[in-house]
């Protein structure tokens, strides 16, 4: 046993936060946000071409470097402390794992290749309209027809979804419920009847869109994993999308931490730092417990991802790990997040601070892939019932 | 990273929980599952003898190294003992204080014949030890503590007086360990001596303290005209400081584990009963279960995080303590919101806690001793995140 990381894991997390404080800065992440596209093309195109981050977990066999969830977890908690916008989460939590997980031989030859070239970005959608994050989300329908298959419903709150090359979408058999009945496909997002709007956002960091299928008529080639029967293919993936969340998560926890302590040593009042003051020692004391308790769950759960990609005795805790991290991750981040602001006195109510980034980054991170509460009740359910 | 455990780990997993379900039977059934915190009052006698049959089996002090006595288990298989015993039912150690506290600080402090002398005791589980460090005017500002200590040249001995308090089973301890001034004009953390002393004398007398739960597990401890062998200073006068701060040290680590599954074991009953009385149906007593669940997986991989790393000055290590006791605290709470009005009705008269209430009331203390929650905030805020020190105030 051993729970710390390897010096080439550190290496990696040193490299990516070097690169992001360069990349990445208050500047950055504000000229990125206030566009629709929701970041600039030069700065993905870097991340690809010089740093070979979106194929870092990729097998080598697809042109990846064939590393492991806990590498790129160390990567995503680096990214969720600066705020990166790219379409890295997109493209790689999701429809990467989508592929990895439920692709057929063909398309992930064609896709995954693209991706780790840099020329495609992909992502996930399968929540409709009822604001759930299970099963039940899966709205959207598909019909045989001939040797064709018909796709027709509304996605909602799709992460970079106006933008994505490639859409893995989530369909069920009409009348299906719950679990069964479930498949995806892989479509280009130049297909035929496929209509994609941005939704703004309030955290402006994360695009979202509202994507329409209107009779998107595909063949054979585009189903991934068997039809009808896709929910535990798609489990896995929104469950390993769970941890890569937390994982952001964590490092916003520790920004809104290290900004706090930095501003409350600076800033003097009754004559000496307000770091000084013990109401704000205290504080900052627990969200620095915060944050390392989220760090313990996230790397944990990463090992346990790792194991479920690629086999191990702790694969079978998945849905466990992505629970516990996610839930704890959610309220620690966005608790940390709202009391920076209040630490941070009137400056943290100002636009020109980077705390409302964070903050709003907490509630967006949250909600995605469900709250903490929704998180606790999986737990509940695995405990109780 | 690699959270799984060696084919030999695993074959030593099974080597204990063998010898445990072997010997934990007969006389020692009855000590299943006692004896932990908020039942540490309960039955010493047959715990030091279980503790005693655990040192024949070669079971006690599994950490420490082999010629002091101990096992020289690695850390892996120290989790993994402390796993397997707490997961057996096996007894809360009466002798914790010796094996987890004192026997690492004369390991480490000690000379040749203070290990010689005291050790072997610890090791064999026969020989128990209580630590005295807080006195009335000395609780989180320890290094206040007034107690004397003067070398009398004619008796070629330390005589001490003054008086500890909250002193954890004194009225059972064979020895004591005690922090005192070396030099009377000295403050704070300097001229203190760290004495080793043994319980039974005239000039010692110990009064039980009766604690919310109706029981006492602590005590008041007097010196009055008490005497320390001349050998039995831990390092020199006016050193004591340094090695009472090595000590508190030893107070993480692997035992973490341990107290971990004894956690899980009060979680399980709490789940049981809301299986039982259909609170489990409560939306908001499953959201709370299922956060105590969360809280104490994650605890577990705090604590694998700390035994990976060189520990000490750690963040995950630094923010230990105050992380368990308040989520202990708030177990206490769950238990009684579960059982609902059934909470309160005792055992018996006059004052006969069920082993819920007992822990719901004893986890208040948790969050005090080893450092209050506040102390350890202060400290997380100073040490981790290196934020003024707290003014010192002089009030005359
Ligand atoms: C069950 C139990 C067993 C114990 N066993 C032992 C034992 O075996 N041996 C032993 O030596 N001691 C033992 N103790 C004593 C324990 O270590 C002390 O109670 C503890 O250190 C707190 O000291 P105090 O009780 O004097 O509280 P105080 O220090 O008087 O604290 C009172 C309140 O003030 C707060 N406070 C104090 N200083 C500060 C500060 N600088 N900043 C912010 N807040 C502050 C505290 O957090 C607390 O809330 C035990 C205590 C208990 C409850």
């Amino acid at each position: 046993m051993d729970f710390s990381f390897t010096e080439e894991q550190q290496m990696i997390r040193d490299t990516a936060e070097a690169f992001l404080t360069e990349i990445s800065s208050s500047n950055a992440i504000r000229n990125a946000m206030a566009t629709e596209q929701g970041y600039e093309d030069e700065v993905w195109q870097r991340i690809c071409g010089e740093m070979y981050w979106q194929a870092l977990h990729i097998p080598e066999e697809y042109g990846g470097l064939g590393l492991g969830y806990v590498e790129l977890v160390v990567m995503l908690e680096q990214m969720g402390r600066y705020l990166l916008c790219s379409p890295f989460f997109s493209t790689v939590c999701l429809g990467a794992n989508a592929l990895i997980i439920a692709g057929t031989d063909e398309q992930k030859q064609k896709y995954l290749s693209q991706i780790c070239e840099g020329s495609l970005t992909a992502t996930l959608a399968y929540t409709g309209n009822n604001g759930q994050w299970d099963a039940s989300a899966i709205q959207a329908t598909v019909a045989s027809q001939n040797n064709d298959y018909v796709l027709n419903g509304t996605y909602l709150y799709v992460p970079d979804g106006h933008t994505a090359d490639l859409l893995i979408v989530a369909v069920r058999n009409e009348g299906s419920i719950g679990e069964h009945g479930i498949s995806l496909f892989a479509i280009p997002a130049n297909t035929p009847g496929v209509k994609r709007t941005w939704l703004p956002t309030m955290d402006q960091t994360r695009k979202q869109a509202e994507i329409i299928l209107d009779n998107v008529t595909l063949s054979e080639e585009s189903l991934m994993a068997e039809l009808g029967n896709a929910w535990p293919q798609l489990n896995k993936v929104i469950q390993l999308a769970t941890i890569a969340t937390a994982a952001e998560q964590t490092g916003g926890s520790q920004q809104t931490l290290d900004l706090t302590v930095a501003y409350s040593k600076e800033r003097v009042q009754f004559g000496r730092p307000v770091a000084g003051f013990q109401a704000v020692k205290h504080q900052a004391a627990d969200m620095m417990l915060r944050t390392e308790v989220a760090r313990s769950a996230v790397y944990y759960a990463a090992c346990v991802a790792e194991e479920a990609i690629n086999g191990g005795p702790l694969a079978g805790e998945l849905a466990e790990a992505a629970s516990v991290a996610k839930s704890y991750c959610s309220d620690g981040y966005f608790k940390n997040a709202g009391d920076a602001i209040q630490l941070h006195g009137g400056v943290g109510f100002t636009w020109e601070y980077d705390v409302h980034l964070y903050f709003k980054r907490a509630k967006s991170s949250e909600l995605f892939l469900g709250n903490a509460a929704f998180h606790r009740e999986q737990v509940a359910k695995m405990l109780l019932d | 990273m690699k959270l799984s455990f060696s084919q030999e780990d695993e074959n030593f997993r099974a080597e204990v929980a063998c010898w445990l379900t072997e010997n934990l039977v007969g006389e020692f059934e009855q000590l299943k599952f006692r004896g932990g915190p908020g039942d540490e009052h309960m039955f010493p006698k047959e715990r030091k003898k279980w503790e005693q049959k655990l040192a024949q089996g070669g079971w006690s002090c599994v950490g420490w190294p082999k010629e002091h006595g101990g096992r020289g288990c690695s850390i892996e298989q120290q989790v993994i003992f402390n796993e397997e015993y707490a997961r057996a039912g096996a007894p809360g150690h009466v002798g914790h204080i010796g094996e987890g506290l004192a026997g690492p600080t004369i390991i480490a402090f000690g000379n040749k014949a203070q290990q010689q002398k005291y050790l072997p005791g610890i090791a064999a589980g026969t020989e128990l030890w209580c630590q005295g460090y807080s006195e009335p005017g000395a609780g989180s500002d320890l290094a206040n503590v007034r107690t004397k200590a003067h070398f009398d040249e004619e008796k070629g001995k330390w005589i001490i007086n003054g008086q500890k308090v909250w002193t954890s089973l004194a009225h059972e301890s064979d020895f004591i360990f005690v922090i005192a001034r070396t030099d009377p004009k000295s403050t704070a953390h300097k001229g203190l001596g760290f004495f080793l002393m043994k319980m039974d004398q005239p000039g010692i007398e110990v009064r039980g303290i009766e604690q919310l739960t109706g029981t006492s597990e602590f005590n008041e401890v007097f010196f009055d005209e008490a005497e320390c062998d001349a050998d039995d200073i831990v390092g020199e006068p006016g050193e004591g400081w340094a090695v009472a701060m090595g000590l508190l040290g030893f107070e993480r680590g692997v035992s973490t584990l341990g107290q971990q599954m004894q956690f899980q074991n009060e979680l399980n009953q709490i789940i049981a009963i809301a299986k039982e009385n259909g609170s489990n149906k409560d939306p908001v007593i499953r959201q709370r279960i299922a956060d105590a669940h969360v809280g104490l997986k994650i605890m577990r991989y705090n604590s694998m995080r700390m035994l990976s790393s060189d520990g000490g000055s750690n963040k995950e290590t630094l923010i230990y303590k105050l992380l368990w006791s308040t989520w202990h605290r708030d177990l206490g709470e769950l238990a009684m919101d579960v059982l609902g009005p059934e909470a309160e009705i005792l055992m018996s008269a006059p004052y006969d806690l069920t082993r819920l209430q007992s822990m719901y009331l004893f986890v208040r203390s948790d969050t005090i001793y080893g450092g209050t929650n506040e102390i350890q905030r202060n400290i997380i805020a100073e040490r981790g995140l290196g934020m003024p020190k707290e003014p010192k105030i002089s009030i005359k």
